[in-house]
């Protein structure tokens, strides 16, 4: 799972090398110490020779400044290593997003999508950091102190061989519990957050029906369950706490009792008894670092299968084979051949559109309307390639849409989709999504054209007031109009607007729809719309009906023939007949 | 400083999106401190053991290494073990209930702040991005609980164990601990220096983390609209941009703070250093014991450990102090103010129509329950003809003249009075002119004057009873009422409305006319500026809160749902409802043939706001949950928007249903929605500039007229 994510060390793969060699040589310095106090006591001060003891005390400067410089390097190194690899990550995650279809967001969420790019690249780039550092560390500390201290006395040394074993064992035992736990405690922090979030988004309704107290009980719950699963694990890890001490002044004192005796009996110097407890310590503090460092990666395991889920995922729509130069103009046509669709492609779900055949004009003006959940934004989702049909074909401008280079594609479709968003930035930036090169004239004629300009010049920045995160700022019917002077600014081949002037007043909407026909006289449009006011000067109004064209005709048509139609128009019309 | 610790997956709290609103250093820290410290030692015994234990471990951390010396004797190595396993338990004691008391905390601190965030008011979450609201249970309580968890305790041994071990190192050998002075002093200095560098590169890491987290944010949640305007180039660059700007600036907080411990611990090497090689001498020239010597030297690198560990926790700490004041600071933002004293209580009408409380359940009649104590009087009053009223009293006949009687004593003459505003009193000879009188409300008004108030249903008004009951009966007035969300920014101006009891009022007008607002005020969501907003005759502000809202069911124009079953969410706007009324007020809505067609019908779980459910139907659901409310006043915003004509039609029968006998404020941009209210508002800029039912508007040719044929006129 981890090796999957060496590659993304990218540039930094020499200092990726360079950073565990400074930390071994820094180790070396420090494990050398001991030694040369040793000498210092049981050669300099036991001979009396002021020089050797300086001569040592020398190198032993030299050594200690020698590793403080590596382990200054290392650290600069292991940031920027550690740093570098969570940004190419996030870069790399962020980009694979960005290639995603909608089926592909639905799928994972975006609240998932989320954590992801966020928490569990952080999680990743500490392990990295962590791993750098320690898990490099421990072990060159471990068996180079090993190494010393059986070259010093290797009987004392057996009683390593009775404690590391024990720490190994003590370890598993408890990466093996927490493991589990681990993920217990993932889904409660996942519960709380989803609590509170829920919570702050609906905080209307809770004030609304007086439910503080309800929420109240319920976040408590998921907050002590919480706090549970985190005793749990943490009750766990501190029982290592007693293991590790006694192995710890276990073997001191095993040590103790074993080397005292050979000091006595003059089998062994003093000075070598003190560094070998000192190196002792060194190898049981390894084994405890690389224990938790395993814990912490175990940890890290779980977020790196996140991570990997989505750096795997193959965004279910991608270019199509044609280059530009084999595109046919841009005209509008747009053709649907017995068309099937379902979100669950490939899966044993119920049809959303079946059986679509039609074909829209170039310049043609077609509404489309149907009860809720009829399929009317799947079928529009269909022409600018959000979602792949399921079976037959969705052609524009005689090109299967499969077909086309995304851009191509999306450049030639002007969509306004049902919840639209604008983003952080002026009115004027949010605008220019349409269309980046678009000239100020341009701007202003597409705000004009929807509507919008008066209520933005009423502001009193204009085009460069500051839009609020999700343009909370202005009121929904505003966004709205901004969203299709947005989709207006692209000068699209099709312009789509799903259901996006329900919160526009109807004279606002008539009067977009006036500007639609003078200023859009080529493009194909196509609107969804609950309102028969906004759709009964189409050239064609279609009709579904549970996933099928129920019908397909004029207004005039419509309403001599078709049953449903003339059910939506009796139930807004009655009083402009009594009127 | 180190950030790892900052954001450091566990065994933690929650980590959810990175918080927006940067690292501060502490602002009041001696404060913050105290206030935390009171989450962590509510009972005190409990941290006492701690202490005690605390003492215990570094006093044998110490005194073992005082004993390790190569003694070789049995005895003293079985000393030493009983020292060493003293060490055990006091540190397995300390730990464990140092566990127990900082998840206790943490979860006290939690609880605490999502509470108070249930008192706030809606101009705060206005104002603040969820997204920074969500950092605070996350980022915030997650440090706070890393540091009361593993920090505080760690702080307190290392300085107690470095306290410890320099005074043992002064006694073993003061002349030595000259070369020690030397070290130490430097060690605090690279301290100083590097911890300052990184604080700063810190504090800039955190907003360049904040900026690029709300970029993700907004981007991923508008993916699809990045996608319909392939704006997937200009996104990734930007946030290309961001994130390598917070790459360096992690990079470097990450640097100065990883630095300091190899830099602070090699300081001690060259110490260790410095000290061997003039020990070595001393002990030659000067003859220093070889044993304080050794013991010295072991002393000199032990005392490395403790600064090693203050290091790395002090980053900690300093995040979870930064956390702690965030959280704090909402949880001492003022709540929803509520002088509310006016209760809601259900109650019945007997044969007589004598009102009584009932002690539980959900009749259909409900009273306000009036304190006598209240700044609001209950006196019988008239109304007359022209629309004003007379306040009433029964007097009695003193020697100064006529003196009003209070409102629930009798006048044994049966002398009745008129009282005038300035107090003067009337007799009434005509006593059969007050056959009709009724009862008033009488209170300060906004001018600080007396105002009387006629109440329209039955009172109970008991001798010898602290409280008065009145019947709820949905009557609504709006007099001069001016509203902003912000100050200055007029959103309503001048506005009077007035409901009857049962009636329904539309509001009509174009986006941003302040319709919402209108129904904001009147379950006090927001404050008005000036005006009065009566409820039955009593100034909504001197009702409970929570009991107005409780007699207001409200669709608002966002549905949300909550994750549960259907049943739940139908369930929310009346906690007792049986599964069976649940399943009427469903049935009501018209949305129990979609519910019946789902995976699992009532028991299918909705999940992500219902992301499972289309626009539509989560409407009907958020209607279906105002009916089984059953509130005597009702709502609906915008309820029906997102259903299409011709399904809402279907359930107009259940909606008039729902409506019948309500007081009902209905939101609409769809006419044919509001077409049989008894009074149409048409709003323009914040004023009401037309009133009058359908027929009434249409005639006038005004707003209303061009509206409603606006489909019509262009052709």
């Amino acid at each position: 799972m981890l090796k999957k994510l060496f590659p993304y060390l990218g540039g930094y793969r020499r200092l990726a090398l360079v950073t565990p060699l400074l930390m071994i040589l820094e180790v070396a310095c420090e494990l050398a110490l001991p030694r040369f106090m040793a000498n210092i006591v049981d050669v300099g001060i036991a001979s009396g020779d002021l020089n050797y003891i300086l001569k040592m005390g020398g190198i032993m400067l030299v050594l200690a400044v020698c590793s403080m410089l590596c382990g200054m390097f290392g650290a600069k190194f292991a940031a920027t290593v550690g740093q570098g690899f969570g940004a190419n990550l996030r870069r790399d995650l962020y980009d694979k997003i960005q290639e995603f279809s909608f089926a592909d967001i639905d799928r994972f969420s975006s609240a998932s999508l989320i954590t992801r790019i966020t928490n569990d690249v952080n999680a990743i780039q500490m392990m990295v950091t962590m791993a750098l550092r320690l898990l490099v560390r421990a072990p060159v500390m471990l068996v180079a102190a090993l190494a010393v201290a059986i070259s010093i006395n290797w009987e004392l040394a057996v009683v390593m061989l009775v404690t590391i074993p024990l720490l190994v064992i003590a370890i598993g035992v408890l990466m093996g519990v927490c493991n589990r736990l681990f993920q217990a405690l993932q889904k409660r922090i996942d519960a709380l957050n989803g609590t509170v979030q829920e919570n702050l988004v609906a905080i209307r309704v809770v004030k609304a029906f007086v439910r503080e107290g309800y929420e109240k009980t319920k976040f408590q719950r998921v907050n002590d369950a919480l706090t549970k699963a985190n005793i749990g694990v943490s009750m766990r890890i501190i029982a290592m706490l007693p293991i590790m001490m006694i192995a710890m002044n276990g073997a001191t004192a095993a040590v103790l009792y074993l080397g005292g005796s050979q000091v006595i009996g003059g089998e062994m110097l003093i000075g070598d008894l003190s560094s070998f407890i000192t190196y002792i310590f060194q190898i049981l503090m390894s084994v405890m670092m690389l224990g938790m460092s395993f814990l912490q990666l175990s940890r890290s395991i779980a977020c790196a299968r996140r991570i990997d889920e989505v750096l795997e995922t193959r965004p279910s729509i991608t270019d199509g084979p044609l280059s530009p130069a084999d595109l046919p103009e841009a005209r509008g046509r747009v053709e649907f051949q017995n068309v099937d669709f379902k979100y669950d492609a490939g899966g044993t779900g119920e049809n959303v559109l079946s059986g679509i055949d039609l074909t829209i004009r170039p310049g043609e003006f077609l509404a489309v309307v149907g009860g809720t959940g009829t399929g009317k934004s799947s079928l529009v989702n269909l022409i600018p390639r959000f979602y792949d049909v399921s079976g037959g074909a969705v052609l524009l401008d005689g090109v299967d849409v499969r077909d086309y280079p995304l851009e191509e594609l999306r450049g030639r479709i002007g969509v306004v989709l049902q919840n639209n968003v604008l983003f952080t930035g002026t009115i004027r930036e949010n605008l220019l999504w349409g269309r980046a090169d678009a000239t100020e004239e341009e701007m202003i004629q597409a705000a004009k054209n929807a509507q919008a300009y008066d209520f933005v010049m009423s502001f009193p920045d204009g085009f460069d007031t500051q839009m609020a995160q999700g343009g909370t700022n202005v009121s929904g019917g505003q966004k709205q109009r901004l969203c299709i002077a947005r989709a207006m600014l692209r000068h699209p081949a099709v312009l789509i607007l799903d259901d996006s002037t329900s919160a526009v007043d109807t004279a606002t909407d008539a009067k977009i729809r006036q500007s639609f026909k003078e200023n859009l006289a080529g493009t194909t449009v196509i609107i969804i719309a609950q309102r028969i006011s906004s759709v009964r000067e189409a050239d064609r109004i279609l009709v579904l009906d549970d996933g099928r064209i129920a019908d397909l005709g004029t207004h005039d048509e419509l309403m001599a023939r078709c049953g449903i139609y003339q059910e939506i128009y009796q139930s807004q019309q009655e009083g402009v007949q009594e009127a | 400083m180190s950030q790892q610790n900052n954001k450091m997956p566990g065994p933690g709290g929650p980590g959810g999106p990175g918080g927006r609103g940067g690292f501060q250093k502490p602002k009041n820290l001696g404060k913050t401190i105290a206030r935390l410290m009171g989450y962590l030692a509510r009972r005190k015994w409990p941290l006492l053991i701690v202490l005690v234990c605390l003492l215990g471990s570094v006093l044998t951390n110490i005194a073992g290494g005082a004993y390790a010396s190569p003694a070789g004797l049995a005895a003293d190595v079985a000393k030493l073990l009983g020292i060493y396993a003293l060490g055990w338990v006091c540190t397995y004691a300390q730990s464990g209930i140092m566990v127990q008391l900082a998840q206790r905390g943490t979860n006290r601190l939690r609880k605490e702040l999502f509470d108070h965030l249930q008192t706030l008011p809606l101009s705060y979450f206005d104002k603040h991005p969820h997204g920074d609201l969500m950092s605070r249970f996350t980022n915030d309580a997650d440090n706070v609980q890393l540091a009361l968890e593993q920090s505080v305790v760690s702080l307190f041994s290392s300085a107690l164990m470095f306290a410890g071990i320099v005074v043992v190192m002064l006694v073993v050998s003061p002349l030595l601990f000259l070369v020690s002075v030397f070290t130490l002093g430097s060690t605090f200095l690279v301290f100083k220096v590097f911890g300052g560098r990184s604080r700063r590169y810190y504090r800039q890491q955190q907003a360049d983390l904040g900026d690029m987290n709300g970029n993700i944010q907004e981007t991923i949640e508008g993916l699809k609209v990045v996608k319909a305007f392939t704006h997937e180039e200009a996104a990734k660059d930007l946030f290309g941009r961001l994130n390598r700007r917070y790459r360096d600036s992690a990079t470097a907080a990450n640097f100065y703070s990883t630095a300091i411990m190899p830099i602070a611990m090699n300081i001690m090497n060259i110490g260790y250093a410095l000290t061997a090689a003039f020990g070595g001498v001393l002990s030659i020239v000067m003859g220093l014991p070889l044993g304080s010597f050794t013991l010295y030297l072991n002393y000199c690198r032990q005392v490395g450990q403790p600064l090693n560990q203050i290091s790395q926790q002090l980053t900690t700490i300093l995040s979870a102090l930064a956390g702690a004041e965030r959280i704090f600071a909402c949880m001492d933002e003022t709540p929803e103010v509520d002088e509310g004293f006016v209760t809601l209580v259900p109650a019945e009408k007997d044969a007589n129509g004598t009102l009584s409380q009932l002690s539980g359940g959900h009749p259909h009649t409900w009273a306000w329950k009036v304190p006598r104590s209240g700044a609001m009087a209950l006196v019988p009053a008239l109304l007359q003809d022209d629309g004003t009223i007379l306040e009433l009293g029964q007097a009695e006949r003193t020697a100064e003249g006529l003196k009003l009687l209070p409102p629930n004593v009798d006048s044994e003459e049966g002398i009745w009075a008129a009282v005038s505003p300035d107090g003067a009193l009337t007799e009434i000879t005509d006593l059969a002119a007050l056959a009709g009188h009724g009862w008033a409300w009488k209170y300060p008004g906004p001018d600080g004057r007396a105002s009387l108030h006629m109440i329209r249903g039955t009172v109970r008004n008991v001798p010898g009873e602290d409280y008065c009951l009145t019947e709820l009966k949905g009557a609504v007035r709006f007099t001069h009422v001016n509203f902003s969300y912000v100050p200055g920014k007029r959103i309503l101006k001048d506005v009077s409305v007035y409901a009857n009891p049962g009636q329904k009022i539309a509001f009509v007008g174009s986006t941003g006319a302040g319709k919402t607002t209108i129904t904001n005020l009147i379950n006090r969501f927001y404050e008005i500026e000036d005006g009065v907003i009566t409820y039955d005759g009593i100034d909504v502000k001197a009702i409970k809160k929570d009991d107005l809202r409780r007699s207001l069911g409200a669709v608002l124009q966002d549905t949300h749902l909550f994750t549960g079953t259907v049943m739940d969410n139908i369930r929310y706007g009346r906690l007792e409802a049986s599964d069976e009324e649940c399943v009427e007020a469903a049935r009501i809505a018209g949305a129990d043939s979609f519910i019946r067609r789902l995976p699992e019908g009532y028991q299918t779980m909705v999940t992500g706001d219902g992301a499972n459910l289309s626009q539509g139907q989560r409407q009907l659901l958020g209607i279906a949950r105002a009916a089984a409310a059953d509130p005597p006043v009702m709502i609906l915003d915008e309820a029906t928007s997102s259903i299409d004509t011709r399904t809402e039609r279907i359930i107009q029968q259940g909606m008039d249903a729902l409506m019948e006998g309500r007081t009902v404020f209905v939101i609409a941009h769809r006419l044919s929605t509001v077409r049989n209210s008894n009074a149409i508002m048409v709003l323009e800029g914040g004023q009401i500039i037309e009133r009058g039912d359908h027929d009434d508007l249409l005639a006038q040719k005004g707003r209303y007229y061009q509206l409603y044929t606006g489909g019509a006129e262009l052709e």
